[in-house]
């Protein structure tokens, strides 16, 4: 099983802050704007970017929910391990604002699908973004495509993207990993 | 990753601790669900469950009927009192027609002990017993768990006290299960006449001395006197019961601790419980009632996932 590595620290580093400029581009002081990590492993790259955001960029009203998709995705009884709920904590109205989902991966785009339906559940946004480190181009199966992305790769289906986190893993860094 | 050990929830005497556990894990995340603004998932829209009553029930069939419908499951209903079981259809037949029409999972209540065992070994759908007779009524006591962890944060350790009618009470033994493989100490309290023999071999303590048991306790789960069970004379009269076995203000006030108040429902406000005590912050009655919905979602959401997919739905 060979491992290849995507990006290192300085990369992940170098695109952290890229990916928190483009956001203030669109959002300028996020007064509309909500961001949401997508559980459970958005939830890393959530907290790093609202972080960012306001430390590096003082940011004041920066807004953060969590958002579980367990119960809205389209696999429930059709893959054989059962599928494990994550908390999800969204303490602001979602209603009239802009959403920005926060992803490590997209691949092939059904979890965006399930928590499109889900953050419904917490009102009508007025318009609804996608943030992703890693775009796994040509894998998608649904018409979804991220509005702001730290990198693009090309990999194949048996190929995986592991993204790995200093407050989790140990590390900031993405591997792509052979099986 | 984790999953249930069972096919059906027929009481608590059949799953284990960590079936428990995961069943509380899965109920935290539906307590959110149910208190968003929208309160409905999607997670079983091609599941149809049938409620079987075939005994009466108000709160434990609205509430297994609001958890369904909130996970978006098809669901129909049927009650014994306006069916063809008062022309002598037997349960396999009754059950089997229904199922004809292609249902996944049955909820049942039935006034026969082992109703659910029996047609467990009979059919195909997924079972989930609402209470058989004096038997069990696993659901009930999974949320009557359930809420002393969200009061107290843990069920382990706790001593619990149950009070009343333990002779006719489906809730006292799915409890004392439930709390038994959860960790804590149970006690029962009531007349003699209304406390089985040899109940002390379940590993229970048992006492006619409320008042000792309040003090012993950190939990007190006061069940209702079932006047429609009780065939013959088993005290004196409601008044005295009262006097030896209801819990009022005065008495909790003596305690030099606040115990937990739970009641099944519904209340004789007067007679296991005085309308003051009922009403308290002591008493977390209607969280019961909240979290009965977030337990029975968990449970059907659970026994849903290992429903096989067949052929044609492929």
């Amino acid at each position: 099983m060979g491992q290849k590595v995507l990006l290192n620290a300085t990369e992940v580093h170098i695109a952290l802050h890229r990916l928190a400029c483009q956001l203030i581009e669109n959002h300028h002081d996020f007064k509309d704007t909500v961001l949401v990590g997508i559980q459970p492993r958005g939830v890393f790259l959530a907290e790093r970017l609202a972080q960012l955001l306001q430390q590096e960029y003082h940011i004041e009203n920066i807004r953060l929910g969590y958002l579980d998709i367990t119960f809205f995705r389209d696999d429930f009884r059709r893959s054989h391990k059962p599928l494990e709920a994550n908390k999800t904590q969204i303490d602001f109205v979602v209603e009239d604002k802009k959403v920005v989902f926060i992803d490590d991966v997209l691949y092939t785009g059904r979890s965006i699908r399930a928590a499109l339906t889900a953050i419904q559940s917490f009102g009508r946004p007025v318009e609804i973004e996608l943030l992703t480190l890693i775009d796994r181009r040509f894998s998608r199966n649904l018409p979804i495509q991220p509005d702001y992305r730290g990198r693009q790769v090309d990999a194949i289906n048996e190929e995986k993207v592991k993204v790995h986190w200093k407050e989790n893993d140990g590390e900031d860094a993405v591997y792509l990993v052979k099986s | 990753m984790k999953e249930l050990s069972v096919r059906h929830l027929l009481g608590i005497k059949y799953i284990t601790e960590a079936d428990i556990q995961l069943i509380f894990e899965t109920a935290d995340h539906f307590k959110e669900v149910i208190n968003r603004p929208i309160k409905k998932v999607p997670s079983l829209r091609d599941i149809t469950i049938a409620n079987l009553f075939f005994e009466n029930s108000t709160r434990t069939r609205l509430s297994f009927e609001l958890a369904e419908k909130r996970l978006s499951a098809d669901v129909v209903n049927f009650s014994a009192a306006s069916s063809s079981v008062k022309k002598g259809e037997t349960l396999i037949d009754t059950v089997n027609n229904i199922l004809s029409m292609k249902v996944d999972m049955v909820v049942m209540r039935h006034p026969n002990p082992g109703a659910g065992v029996f047609l467990s070994n009979h059919i195909d759908a997924s079972i989930v017993n609402a209470g058989d007779g004096a038997h069990e009524h696993p659901t009930q006591a999974l949320l009557d768990c359930f809420s002393i962890r969200e009061r107290l944060g843990d069920v382990a350790g706790k001593k619990v006290v149950i009070v009343g009618d333990i002779l006719h009470s489906r809730v006292a033994l799915s409890n004392i299960f439930a709390l038994q493989k959860l960790g804590a100490e149970v006690k029962v309290c009531g007349p003699k006449t209304l406390i089985p023999k040899h109940i002390e071999k379940l590993g229970v303590t048992v006492t006619t001395d409320l008042v000792s048991a309040l003090a012993w306790c950190d939990v007190a789960n006061m069940l209702r006197i079932q006047n429609e069970r009780l065939d013959i004379s088993y005290f004196p009269s409601t008044r005295e019961y009262t006097q030896q076995f209801g819990v009022n203000k005065a008495l909790l006030d003596r305690l030099d601790k606040e115990i937990v108040i739970m009641h099944p429902g519904p209340i004789n406000r007067g007679v296991e419980i005085t309308s003051d005590v009922a009403d308290s912050d002591q008493a977390i009655i209607l969280d019961q009632v909240q979290n009965g919905v977030a337990i029975r979602m968990a449970v059907l959401y659970l026994l849903a996932s290992k429903i096989e997919r067949t052929h044609e739905d492929r």
